[in-house]
């Protein structure tokens, strides 16, 4: 079976709600149904076969190909299945992600892998603000999962996580992993301001050195345990994280945001 | 049956469903991961009293480690799963937590789980940090010399315990000699321990004793000095005799252990002064794993 592939015929002016379009909820649909699916564009709902042409029949493997930065909510709460993304994608992708895997090709918009639960998430290009991040108002980010972007990333990445993985090959915006209540954010190129602002708990580990806020506390330099577990974790990625070369446990450990109850971490790689 | 002069017993060992679970500890080196599991698996040689029965199976070499450090694998075996998991974290506390470089990983898969550092890490009080990579768990426990690294939790097994072989010998030092061959060979099989003093156990005991507050006592009808006044066991040129007792995750892992190590004292042979290879049993009522030696060397 080849892979359900939807092909962007044009580009509408308005942004597409592309969540019906998930492998769990396409499981079983016969081709003519998943054509009538009615897409949320703007005030309009537009026919799936209007927007894309429509090939393939393995819904467990998803493709857009000719995506471009207005379709939103792509494998939005996927749980199994593939989505891959050839172009840009919008905003929310992988919103509230349970399993599974999805690849973007090019760039993804603000809030990917928002509040995501499990699953695997890959960004070829840059992504937007807030990536990992907590819905507005909600308290709890990502809470599970790996997310991998080889470009760089917008402001507030990792806002409010709990869980889970966000690593970074590029470099990182303004108050990255500000508010987080666990897991881990490791960026290899450079940090904006507000490192790890109001961070709770959680591991910002960098491979150089930020400028940190006051509230965070020099710790020393360290050799920890944990790392080259971690870094063992990460070989399995298509990434420059697997490879064995960026990996260190010598680390200078700053502990904060001191202004919160301070137990989150910034490691930043020594040598 | 008669290998190289030596008479096996048609006897068997008999053995008893025990739980078990193993742990790896490393350490910055070889040395200092042996100290840890040493200390962990002391106290360790018999359920009777000690609560559990611990060893160590073998040197890890870094590639087979989860932090890619010198480490020592040791299995715990107890006759029942509370027990074990609370021999396992008091253990993992008071041994291998305060040994100094040392960090604990799982060394068992199973859908069962037990604590190992799961209630250690309230030690950090509050300073403790989780980590989960690739779905386990790992607590970081800041601690004098840096930060203890365990994995949350081990898995626990079904196992076996009690499998055993008696070394009957002309000597002393010929038992003890016959004993360290077989021990040394032993150690080479993976998923058992030999849990007493340098695996051998020179104090065999029997079920029972004139005196009501013991349920165990010696092995009168092997103790070489008793020959004249209890029903012996012993021929009379036989003047000493050593046990060496297995645990292991299957029947058939103690089977091999067993096979080896009768093996080894065979090659020795009666011209090393062993006589016969033995073992202890109750009859076969109590434990529903019987070792019959000679369908064992057959």
């Amino acid at each position: 079976m080849s892979a359900l592939t939807f092909s962007l015929i044009h580009r509408p002016d308005q942004r597409v709600d592309m969540s019906p379009l998930v492998c769990h909820l396409l499981k079983d649909m016969e081709p003519a149904q998943i054509a009538a699916i009615e897409l949320q564009s703007g005030k309009r709902k537009i026919r799936v076969d209007e927007l894309f042409k429509v090939s393939g029949s393995d819904t467990q493997q998803i493709v857009i190909e000719n995506s471009f930065g207005k379709l939103d909510f792509i494998g939005k709460e996927l749980d199994g299945g593939s989505i891959k993304v050839e172009g840009d994608a919008g905003a929310y992708l992988g919103l509230g992600m349970k399993s599974g895997e999805i690849s973007v090709m090019g760039n993804a918009g603000i809030y990917a892998a928002c509040e995501m639960k499990k699953g695997f998430v890959t960004i070829a290009g840059d992504a937007g603000d807030f990536l990992g991040a907590a819905l507005p108002g909600n308290k709890m980010g990502m809470k599970g999962g790996t997310v991998l972007v080889k470009g760089n990333v917008g402001e507030r990445a990792g806002d409010h996580m709990r869980r889970g993985n966000i690593l970074i090959e590029g470099n990182a915006g303004d108050y990255c992993g500000s508010r987080m209540t666990a897991g881990t954010i490791a960026v290899m190129g450079k940090t904006g301001r507000n490192l790890g602002y109001a961070m709770r708990r959680g591991t910002l580990l960098l491979w150089n050195q930020p400028v940190l806020p006051a509230s965070f506390n020099d710790c020393g330099a360290h050799t920890l345990a944990f790392l080259p577990i971690l870094f063992t974790s990460f070989r399995k990625l298509n990434s420059k994280f697997a490879d064995a070369s960026v990996a260190f446990n010598r680390v200078q450990r700053y502990a904060g945001d001191m202004s919160e109850i301070g137990r989150g971490e910034v490691l930043i790689k020594i040598g | 049956m008669i290998i190289n002069g030596v008479a096996i017993d048609a006897t068997f060992a008999e053995a008893f469903p025990m739980k078990a679970t193993r742990a790896i500890i490393t350490a910055q080196n070889e040395k200092w991961a042996m100290i840890s599991a040493q200390a962990m698996t002391g106290f360790a040689t018999s359920v009777i009293a000690c609560g559990c029965e611990a060893g160590i199976e073998r040197v890890l070499d870094p590639s087979e480690t989860p932090d890619g450090r010198p480490g020592v694998s040791v299995m715990i075996f107890a006759m029942g799963g509370k027990g074990l998991a609370k021999q396992l974290e008091t253990r993992a506390g008071q041994c291998v937590l305060t040994s100094p470089t040392s960090a604990l990983f799982a060394g068992i898969e199973s859908d069962k789980k037990i604590p190992l550092g799961k209630n250690l890490r309230y030690f950090g009080d509050g300073f403790q940090v989780s980590k989960l990579i690739d779905g386990k768990r790992y607590w970081r426990i800041p601690v004098m010399d840096g930060e203890f690294l365990a994995e949350a939790t081990t898995g626990q097994v079904d196992a076996v315990g009690g499998g055993n072989f008696l070394v009957l010998a002309k000597s002393q030092p010929q038992a003890l000699a016959a004993c360290e061959a077989a021990i040394e060979a032993m150690r080479k099989i993976p998923n058992v321990i030999m849990p007493f003093p340098g695996g051998v156990v020179r104090s065999g005991s029997k079920v029972g004793s004139k005196y009501k507050a013991l349920g165990a006592s010696t092995n009168d009808a092997f103790c070489p000095t008793l020959k004249g006044m209890t029903r012996t066991d012993l021929s009379p040129e036989v003047e000493s005799v050593m046990e060496i007792v297995i645990d292991g995750l299957t029947k058939e892992d103690i089977d091999k252990a067993m096979r080896v190590g009768i093996q080894a004292v065979c090659d020795l042979g009666a011209e090393n002064g062993i006589t016969r290879i033995s073992a202890g049993n109750y009859g076969g009522k109590l434990g529903p794993f019987h070792f019959h030696l000679q369908e064992i060397m057959a």
